[in-house]
């Protein structure tokens, strides 16, 4: 196709800015030295500065890359664990078929039915341990339920890639049981692993609908903070902390970018 | 198919001389009890303790905090709200009956009104989304490759951006001192002074700058893998352009078209951020209604039968996707363009 399509070109490019413009709107009033409206008062970088002094911001943070963490950590293994389970033996077709549909329930049922579905989980849990009252503890077990779907199927595509010959070529060769499991498999999924648990990860930082509902008053997360304080009405200082997180954002991608790439040459 | 026309004979006969490797499966036991599997002799008992030891953690995750749960939310739709917002498990229907309309003070189609506002709003956003996502993908797999790494760059940053973060960009942007608000204003759109949310206009383009990432990636995966002289065929046998989309592009695109309807509109339906801040309490989504049982109003059985009519909205839409949207069927009725 070489004929010039300047519609395509057009819409193209129209699409482009238009996914960039609110964040880029967010960006410029960040470092607007006004404290209200939207007028342009001169450069200043000083609502960026005292992100750094509030602390119910600082907390919002470090909620949210703990929840990231642990969660990512625990859903990492259990994800792992999973696919390899359903990939690596001989389930009667019924029974996997089964198995594939759990695994998958999180990826096309809504956010907020999962997250309505969890609420009753916990209420009803509540009554037998503590640790299912709304706060932290709640939030990352809400964030596991659904990244062990997304784990699983980011690993078990690798394991597909990877198919039988390897395995086979290593018993041949007298490798068996764990020697098999850690000097062959587990490295060559290592890729698998690490960009599922990287999506992860980003996915739990992102997400808000899950958070606002399984959160508690002392584990609020940055999206759930910028949230209730648009619904105060604007200020600059949450411009400033959005366009951080926007920042956090694009470098999560590069990262991701760079490492991609990084495993397309090995 | 059977996997043994693919691969050379050799393959097929180890050299330790064991059964054959190619397709080992409860049917060709080696011997009793026992199955070749990834190349290895295991008892089938064995086998089904480890497998079970890796499945089990996870499995029982998801029944727990999943499966469980949700079957919960459809008994949760029978019960009723107690005074203070517990629940009495008195089995009735009234929760749906509240769903159609029928409340304390006679019918009003307030739910109803929501409950089609929001298949609506998930249809005409997934429908935009394609509109705009087929020339944008086209557009990025037709450029250089290092042009095309960038493009794509650009497209995945949106695809992470926060959904609180960009709708509140949006509230900036339309607000009343920026340039869109005073040339709407300036036509008569809207009033001088006033912003140009809420409403649903401005859901729209929260919708649509949300999900537009997520329809085009699919797309665009699907998109790079065309086989372009298929097309170039089709303008041979003079297609016109709609042929050539109907006939050469969609039917190849379809895998990735389908994924990115399904979490296009799926979350769009649901959708309440975007509603909430930039609809406004007068353009209410189905989401925004579950939203308040589970938080301001308490009531969670009304919130689970809002729950599954939601359920049963993605499961209409989905359906109409398959009847109309999907190329599958007029392709191979018509002999099948793809190979």
């Amino acid at each position: 196709m070489n004929a010039k399509r300047p519609i395509v070109a057009a819409i193209a490019i129209g699409s482009l800015i238009f996914l960039y413009v609110p964040s880029l709107a967010v960006a410029v009033f960040s470092v607007n030295n006004a404290r209200y409206g939207l007028t342009w008062k001169g450069f200043t970088w000083k609502w960026h500065q005292q992100l750094f002094q509030n602390e119910a911001i600082l907390e919002a943070a470090l909620n949210s890359l703990l929840v990231a963490g642990v969660s990512t950590a625990i859903a990492t293994i259990l994800g792992t664990a999973l696919a390899l389970g359903l990939d690596r033996f001989p389930w009667p077709r019924r029974l996997s078929t089964a198995m594939d549909l759990l695994v998958h329930l999180p990826v096309v049922t809504p956010d907020i039915i999962l997250a309505a579905a969890l609420v009753l989980s916990f209420n009803f849990l509540r009554g037998f341990s503590e640790i299912f009252d709304l706060g932290m503890g709640t939030l990352i077990l809400g964030h596991i339920t659904f990244q062990i779907s997304f784990v699983t199927l980011v690993v078990r595509s690798r394991l597909a890639a990877l198919g039988r010959d390897i395995d086979e070529a290593a018993r041949d060769l007298y490798a068996t049981g764990p020697y098999l499991f850690f000097r062959i498999t587990l490295p060559l999924l290592m890729p698998g692993i690490l960009a599922g648990a990287m999506l992860a990860f980003t996915l739990s930082l992102d997400d808000f609908i899950i958070s606002f509902f399984a959160h508690g008053p002392d584990s609020v997360t940055l999206p759930i903070y910028i949230y209730s304080s648009i619904r105060r009405g604007i200020s600059p200082e949450i411009h400033a902390l959005s366009t951080l997180v926007l920042m956090a954002t694009v470098i999560l991608v590069l990262i991701a970018e760079r490492f991609s790439r990084f495993r397309a040459a090995v | 198919m059977t996997p043994g026309q693919n691969q050379p004979p050799e393959k097929q006969t180890p050299a330790h001389g064991g059964p054959p490797l190619m397709k080992p499966s409860p049917g060709e036991e080696p011997g009793p009890g026992l199955v070749t599997w990834y190349g290895g002799i295991h008892r089938q008992r064995d086998l089904r303790l480890k497998g079970s030891a890796l499945l089990g953690p996870g499995l029982a995750w998801l029944l727990i905090f999943l499966a469980i749960p949700c079957s919960g939310l459809v008994i949760l739709s029978f019960a009723r709200r107690g005074d203070f917002g517990d629940i009495h498990w008195i089995w009735n229907l009234d929760n749906y009956k509240r769903l159609l309309g029928y409340g304390l003070f006679g019918w009003t189609p307030d739910h109803l009104i929501i409950l089609g506002r929001s298949l609506l709003v998930g249809l005409v956003s997934t429908l935009i989304c394609i509109l705009l996502a087929y020339p944008l993908t086209f557009y990025i797999a037709t450029r250089p490759p290092k042009t095309r790494n960038w493009l794509l760059l650009l497209l995945v940053v949106p695809f992470w951006t926060n959904v609180v973060v960009r709708t509140y960009g949006w509230l900036l942007v339309l607000s009343p001192q920026l340039p869109p608000a005073r040339i709407a204003a300036f036509f008569g759109f809207i009033e001088t002074g006033a912003p140009l949310f809420p409403g649903s206009f401005a859901t729209y383009l929260g919708l649509v700058s949300t999900f537009l990432p997520f329809m085009a990636l699919p797309l665009y995966s699907s998109l790079e893998r065309l086989d372009w002289e298929l097309l170039e065929a089709a303008r041979d046998l003079y297609a016109s352009r709609w042929q050539v989309f109907t006939q050469a592009i969609l039917p190849q695109t379809r895998p990735g078209l389908t994924v990115g309807v399904i979490v296009t509109f799926i979350p769009a339906m649901a959708m309440f951020v975007v509603t909430d801040l930039l609809g406004g309490a007068r353009y209410m989504l189905i989401g925004n209604l579950i939203q308040n049982q589970f938080s301001t109003s308490r009531d969670w059985p009304f919130g689970a039968a809002l729950c599954l009519a939601l359920m049963a909205l993605t499961m209409i839409g989905l359906m109409l996707y398959r009847r109309w949207g999907d190329p599958r069927d007029k392709n191979e009725k018509s002999g099948g363009a793809a190979p």
